[in-house]
């Protein structure tokens, strides 16, 4: 394409006319890497947030996957519950590698009640060493002791209903709900801990207690209201979704986009104001950066015009205005990952957001924003950047070329 | 026009296409400014707005302290004629009064807990929107009739349709039990999750017989007009309620503090993007301004031999950036407007957002209104940024010696 033309002389005439005025060179690089900076971190912080939003949901009891009884999701009654994972299924959800951790549940709508209030919530009967690394309420008890086993006679309350119902540790409570053949059914227990959550709907939704006095309370026998299940590696979710189908016909079985719709279309809208917020940073980039090398190639007209008599191809000219604006965009962008990389290193204990925890606690966000780099987000704020600058340099670029040798050289 | 505002309205003329791309570079940030400020404004408006009216209204009086924990028996007494007063003083007529209580709900078929509240059947439909959104059956009728109206999703939750009964059982104010046999009289859709599942509301006399709370009720909700007059709605009721009283009156704000940080939140990170937009920007006219003024060293130099003070020059300078800036702005600012008010007549949406504003109870489309402040704020804050950039070329000028800047190239 470039034939006949000696490309490390184009470049050396490049790099020299960069240099020739350093001041406005050094601006426009500040603009270039500004914009780069901006583009970079405001996309690690709303990975970040995206990521968390993500994980708090899937730890919320959602999990990657969700089995339950058909009928369940529209109404979480005890009537909907479905027998404990058969041995195809066991098998599945054991012999797979990818299945970090599976847990089966009761999960009923139930009252509690202190000697001072009472409160609905949702009764959920848990398998203690089943959660761990499946959902949230196994690293969250701050007061007391978490679960021990199915069996154990405890039951863990949220700080914020705790509150609510003027209760604490050690005291007793009563949980009230209906059993199996639509009797109510009520248990006294005693609270053995005090969990915090990352929203304050799941400090006041939730009530557990151990699986098999869920089942004694509620005379289900064996069976149980829900399976979450999560795994190693996103990637895998389909193969796994599959072969549990195959597994346990009959039954509903959904990943985490199909249960929290509404959490694939958030992340859908950041990833679309992302982009759109990258196009915005380039459009106000690239007037600084055309009128720079338009400037550039005003005053050299005489010079341009030079070259063109002395024989140069007007394509050469063009190829060394675009290698100008080339080099310009790769040292602000150089400059301009580095800043952003060192701030997001900085912010890398995480942006603090306390100010507005109830705020983002609205959008299912906690009070610490950790950034998130993803490649795949810094290569496409660059690679905008390099291809977009090329083409708006093509206008500057165009001009040169167009001089005519004889006008240029007379201009004054 | 005086001399030096001619001269510097010439000089930015001496390279059209320079100036040119610059204007288009300054009108874009303030284009993108209006409209995005315009933006974020008019949604907070129509958030706040949509919100506050389905149920918590602009403002509650409630007995200090249940809105942290509102237990049943903090109560403020004689509720009722306390509302009647407050109404007159607002002279709005949205003023309801309400006591709030937890229950069991039975049906036949299922028992769930419930929040149960007890409106004034008159007023309610004024403050809150739940009433007018009773898809079967009816309203509540008057304030002692015994009947109930209940969310959707817990008509579906209990099994239970209109005209069949609901058991409700909890305790009364006093702590004695509270139970009753309510006939279900409506069902609504408010489009809150949160009330449609949990939320029964019975007449105020019912509620305060079966809950055994005399005279008393928990909050009076008010309405205004808008919410700019907000403030002095509130100031007005604070100073019309009795001096002894336990009574705060509590914003909006203080009801939904949820709402109101994540507008905040919204808008602080809205301004982390438009003050990076606006620094690219300066950064780009920051280099049309250093070019004209380094390409007039000789010229600025002759004029400095001829007995032109620096400062004349730097105003010259300073003039042209000023001219520039404004230029740009008032075609940006026209540019903004008209994208706005496409979206006035046209209301604003984008993918997705229909389902995003069904489930925070928001209208789907967002009408943009334009205000002073949203037409100001973004040129404004551009100017002022712009003119700082423009200070430092124009200082440079006081560094001139006049001989050497002659023979400057």
């Amino acid at each position: 394409m470039m034939s006949g033309l000696n490309l490390s002389l184009l470049y050396t005439l490049a790099w020299r006319n960069v240099w020739r005025n350093r001041r406005r060179t050094l601006v426009i690089l500040l603009a270039i890497a500004f914009g780069i900076w901006s583009m970079v971190t405001l996309a690690a912080i709303m990975r970040g947030m995206i990521e968390q939003q993500v994980r708090n949901t899937i730890n919320n009891l959602t999990g990657h996957i969700q089995v339950h009884a058909v009928g369940y999701r529209d109404d979480p009654a005890i009537d909907n519950s479905m027998p404990p994972p058969g041995p195809t299924m066991l098998k599945v959800l054991r012999g797979k590698k990818n299945v970090r951790a599976w847990a089966a549940r009761v999960r009923v709508p139930a009252v509690v009640a202190s000697e001072r209030a009472s409160a609905g919530v949702t009764l959920v009967g848990i398998d203690p060493e089943a959660e761990q690394g499946l959902s949230f309420i196994a690293q969250a008890v701050t007061e007391g002791r978490y679960l021990q086993s199915p069996g154990d006679h405890g039951l863990l309350l949220g700080r914020k209903l705790a509150e609510r119902l003027e209760t604490s540790l050690g005291k007793r409570i009563v949980l009230m709900s209906q059993d199996i053949d639509n009797n109510s059914a009520d248990r006294g227990f005693r609270v053995v801990g005090i969990f915090d959550a990352n929203t304050e709907a799941a400090e006041t939704g939730y009530v557990f207690v151990g699986r098999t006095l869920a089942r004694d309370m509620l005379k289900l026998g064996g069976r149980v209201s829900e399976l979450a299940l999560v795994v190693h590696d996103r990637q895998d979710l389909d193969t796994i979704l599959q072969s549990l189908t195959n597994a346990a016909r009959g039954l509903d079985i959904q990943p985490w986009t199909k249960l929290e719709p509404l959490l694939v279309l958030t992340v859908k809208m950041y990833e679309a104001t992302m982009l759109i917020w990258f196009v915005v940073v380039f459009l106000a980039m690239s007037f600084g950066l055309v009128n720079t090398l338009l400037m550039a190639v005003f005053e050299r007209t005489r010079e341009i015009g030079m070259f063109q008599a002395l024989g140069m191809r007007p394509r050469f000219i063009l190829s060394q205005v675009l290698l100008e604006s080339l080099t310009l965009l790769m040292i602000g962008m150089a400059m301009g990952n580095v800043l952003a990389w060192a701030t997001i290193a900085y912010l890398g204990g995480g942006l603090d957001l306390s100010a507005f925890a109830k705020g983002l606690e609205w959008a299912g966000l906690s009070s610490v924003i950790y950034p998130l780099v993803a490649a795949s987000d810094v290569i496409t704020a660059n690679f905008l950047v390099i291809v977009l600058g090329i083409i708006a340099s093509l206008y500057p670029a165009w001009r040169a070329a167009r001089y005519v040798p004889v006008e240029a050289i007379t201009r004054t | 026009m005086g001399i030096t505002l001619r001269l510097a309205w010439r000089n930015i003329w001496r390279h059209p296409r320079r100036t040119l791309l610059t204007l288009a570079a300054i009108a874009f940030a303030a284009a993108i400014l209006v409209f995005m400020v315009t933006l974020q404004l008019s949604s907070y408006d129509t958030m706040i707005d949509y919100t506050v009216r389905v149920y918590h209204g602009h403002l509650q009086v409630q007995p200090e302290g249940y809105l942290d924990k509102p237990q049943m028996r903090n109560t403020m007494p004689d509720a009722r004629t306390l509302g009647s007063h407050v109404r007159k003083l607002s002279g709005l007529g949205a003023v309801s009064v309400r006591a709030m209580g937890f229950a069991l709900a039975s049906s036949k078929a299922r028992t769930y807990g419930v929040q149960v509240i007890g409106v004034e059947t008159e007023y309610e439909g004024k403050v809150s929107t739940i009433p007018g959104l009773v898809k079967k059956g009816r309203f509540l009728s008057s304030d002692d009739a015994l009947e109930a109206v209940i969310g959707h999703v817990m008509a579906r939750n209990l099994k239970l349709n209109v005209g069949e009964e609901l058991i409700l059982l909890g305790t009364g104010r006093d702590g004695s039990v509270a139970a009753t046999v309510v006939p279900v009289v409506g069902i609504f859709e408010s489009g809150s999750a949160e009330l449609d599942r949990h939320m029964v509301q019975l007449p105020l006399g019912t509620f305060q017989d079966v809950f055994s709370m005399g005279d008393h009720a928990h909050a009076i909700v008010v309405v205004g007009d808008s919410l700019e007059q907000l403030a002095a709605l509130m100031d007005g009721v604070r100073a019309g309620l009795p001096a002894e009283s336990r009574l705060v009156v509590l914003s909006w704000e203080a009801l939904l503090p949820g709402l109101k940080q994540a507008i905040q939140m919204d808008w602080a990170s809205g301004w982390f993007l438009y003050l990076s937009l606006i620094i690219i920007v300066t950064f780009s006219i920051l280099n049309t301004f250093l070019m004209s003024v380094l390409e007039r060293t000789r010229e600025f130099g002759i004029m400095l031999a001829l007995g032109a003070r620096p400062e004349r020059i730097g105003a010259i300078v300073m003039l042209e950036s000023i001219w520039l800036t404004l230029l740009g702005l008032v075609v940006g600012v026209a540019i903004g407007t008209a994208i706005v008010f496409y979206f006035h007549i046209h209301g604003f949406s984008y993918p997705g957002m229909e389902e995003l504003a069904a489930y925070y109870n928001l209208p789907a489309v967002i009408k943009l209104t334009l205000s002073p402040l949203s037409l100001t704020l973004g040129p404004a804050v551009i100017l002022f940024v712009t003119c700082a950039a423009a200070l430092y070329p124009a200082f440079r000028i006081r560094l001139l010696k006049p001989v050497e800047a002659m023979r400057a190239v």
